[in-house]
């Protein structure tokens, strides 16, 4: 009984105070302060990152930059105002018909399946899919709507090929919170609205959808603030500008809509791999642009989480 | 309920119009939902038919050679392959540490909570940055801090193969290391909810027969754990395979085979973001078989990892 004579005090009391020079109480605190010092490399890119941003693109932010249009190489001037529209335009796109078929297809899987084949079957599917690296949405668009436009319209790349390659990344993630933020409605409330004669129909309309509606604009708020910052499956569908998306408003429908947009994200890509100083500095800029836009839409998401678990 | 019916209530038979509405929703939400099951086949079966010309003249030879001559018409994507494989394994090994050591701290009491919660947020944060700001970032600032560090690397252990050449610039390194700071969020937050997720009294018992913090965290916690820490990991291996736009912009795009990590690289997603915009003819077919193996590595991690998750679920 060896460990125990070590154990017991001079009055032959058990002694159960900690000893902090026991080998396993050093191993632990190395343990601890190894992990501390993990977290802290951790989050040291974002504020490296985040510094260069502001130090490097928000120095040079001025009202004018978002008057204009991207300058082409060489050239002075200039700024990031198309690009920025661009940006929006394919995010609308993309939410336009992400939302609806995302959104759809959560209310079948919450709401209509009732487990069966079908529906595991459409949650592998979300799953596997949400896993498929967005420049792929980028080959899959080319392969089928670029090609199409192309052989329709002697068009290729455009506005349109641009917002569908999003709105493959951003379907997954839309269906997932949906089908999840369904889910956690009580049922009670399902049989509730039943009980008094509703159809399916109109209770999830009037009653599951507006008591998730939360965690599903979480889901659509998350799954926008990544389409705004993704690069890889725009550079072979919407390409780049150096214009404005349209004259005017009419011409948008008719012309713009067809025609290759500028983006921030494909903007900063190209022009991080220029040799002129005036481009990487509207790397920068749009850089600092887009990363303030994601993060605001991602406290957004945030704020919206926690009214769901009020 | 009209004041002269004695009856508490009555019972109205459903209108044509809102049977109609309610069936037809139905198959809307039906349909919507089969979309986006199709939707992964579509993709599937698009980018198989675009690269089956390739894969016809090129046969298996594809993914061993490594030659990228689109005037002589000879495709390899072997270089690609090796430099998708090895940036997201080394990224991996270097980012699970990482990430489940601040996962273990910021789930563990060690310090306060609101600390704990700014360091959680702070690495969410992290993954809300686009991967194209992070390949910027990687071009002007990481890459020139980090040569001395890798010419000492390269003049040190030079006789090693994977040191064998001089940094000049972008190369495979420095994609690892970008790819790193892009996959740690998402295996700390995962293992931070797998963590969290351990019943406290499993803690509690643990402390009560005498352990010390970090026994029970690496005897109980994380083996309790371990199943969403794994599938975790394989998700960050997945995301890593197809990352882009960080790798494109620092990894050099060189098809020649190297085994130097020093030496510029390519992936097969950074040969994506690079030719496919120009490239036509035979050289399209190509790249949609490189990116037909791009989804099938991708499409094999993650299922494992849902595979995964199931069989290593411990029941407590």
């Amino acid at each position: 009984m060896g460990y125990l004579s070590r154990s017991l005090t001079d009055s032959g009391q058990p002694d159960l105070s900690y000893k902090p020079n026991i080998s396993r109480n050093i191993t632990s605190r190395l343990l601890t302060i190894s992990a501390g010092f993990f977290a802290i490399i951790s989050v040291l890119p974002l504020f490296l990152v985040l510094s260069y941003i502001i130090i490097k693109g928000g120095s040079k932010l001025s009202l004018q930059l978002f008057l204009e249009t991207p300058p082409p190489p060489g050239l002075e001037g200039g700024g990031i105002g198309s690009a920025l529209m661009g940006t929006l335009i394919l995010t609308v796109i993309a939410a336009l018909v992400a939302i609806p078929v995302g959104v759809g297809g959560g209310i079948y899987l919450a709401e209509y399946s009732r487990g069966k084949r079908f529906s595991q079957f459409v949650r592998f599917g979300t799953n596997v899919l949400s896993g498929v690296p967005s420049i792929i949405s980028g080959v899959f668009i080319y392969g089928t709507v670029v090609v199409l436009s192309n052989w329709l319209f002697q068009r290729s790349f455009s506005a349109i090929a641009g917002g569908l390659a999003l709105s493959i990344l951003m379907i997954p993630t839309i269906i997932k919170t949906t089908d999840e933020g369904l889910k956690l409605v009580p049922e009670d409330l399902r049989r509730g609205a039943f009980g008094v004669g509703a159809s399916r129909f109109i209770t999830v309309m009037r009653i599951t959808l507006p008591s998730a509606f939360p965690s599903i604009a979480t889901g659509i708020v998350l799954g926008i603030a990544r389409a705004a910052g993704e690069t890889a499956p725009l550079i072979f569908t919407a390409s780049f500008s150096y214009f404005w998306p349209a004259r005017s408003f009419g011409d948008f429908w008719s012309e713009g809509l067809l025609s290759p947009i500028s983006s921030l994200s494909v903007l900063i890509y190209n022009f991080a791999g220029m040799p002129y100083d005036l481009q990487q500095e509207l790397a920068w800029v749009a850089s600092f642009v887009l990363v303030i836009m994601i993060l605001i839409l991602n406290l957004v998401a945030r704020w919206l989480a926690r009214l769901t678990t009020r | 309920m009209s004041p002269k019916s004695d009856k508490l209530y009555e019972l109205r038979r459903r209108r044509p119009s809102e049977r109609f509405l309610d069936v037809g929703f139905k198959n809307l939400f039906t349909i919507l939902a089969a979309v986006v099951a199709l939707l992964l086949f579509a993709v599937l079966y698009v980018v198989f038919m675009g690269g089956l010309d390739s894969m016809g003249r090129y046969g298996w030879g594809f993914l061993v050679t490594s030659s990228w001559n689109p005037v002589d018409d000879e495709y390899g994507a072997g270089a690609a392959i090796y430099g998708t494989l090895i940036t997201s394994l080394l990224s991996l090994t270097i980012a699970v540490p990482l990430g489940v050591g601040t996962a273990i701290f910021i789930t563990e009491n060690i310090i306060p909570l609101k600390i704990r919660n700014l360091i959680g947020l702070m690495v969410e944060l992290l993954a809300a940055i686009p991967s194209v700001v992070l390949g910027l970032w990687a071009i002007f600032v990481m890459e020139p801090f980090i040569r001395p560090l890798l010419e000492i690397l390269h003049q040190r252990l030079g006789f090693l193969p994977i040191f064998s050449t001089a940094p000049m610039g972008p190369g495979t390194l420095p994609a690892v290391l970008i790819l790193v700071v892009m996959i740690l969020p998402i295996i700390t937050a995962i293992s931070r909810d797998a963590l969290h997720q351990v019943p406290t009294s499993l803690r509690q018992a643990a402390y009560g027969v005498g352990t010390t913090r970090w026994g029970t965290i690496l005897n109980i916690i994380l083996p309790a754990a371990i199943s969403g820490i794994v599938g975790g990991i394989m998700l960050a291996l997945g995301r890593a395979m197809g990352e882009t736009m960080a790798v494109t912009m620092i990894i050099g795009n060189s098809n020649n085979f190297s085994f130097s990590l020093l030496a510029p690289g390519n992936t097969i997603s950074s040969m994506l973001a690079n030719q496919f915009g120009e490239a036509d003819g035979s050289q399209v077919s190509s790249l949609m078989y490189a990116a037909f193996v791009l989804i099938i590595l991708t499409l094999v991690v993650n299922i494992l990892a849902q595979l995964m998750v199931k069989r290593l679920r411990l029941k407590y």
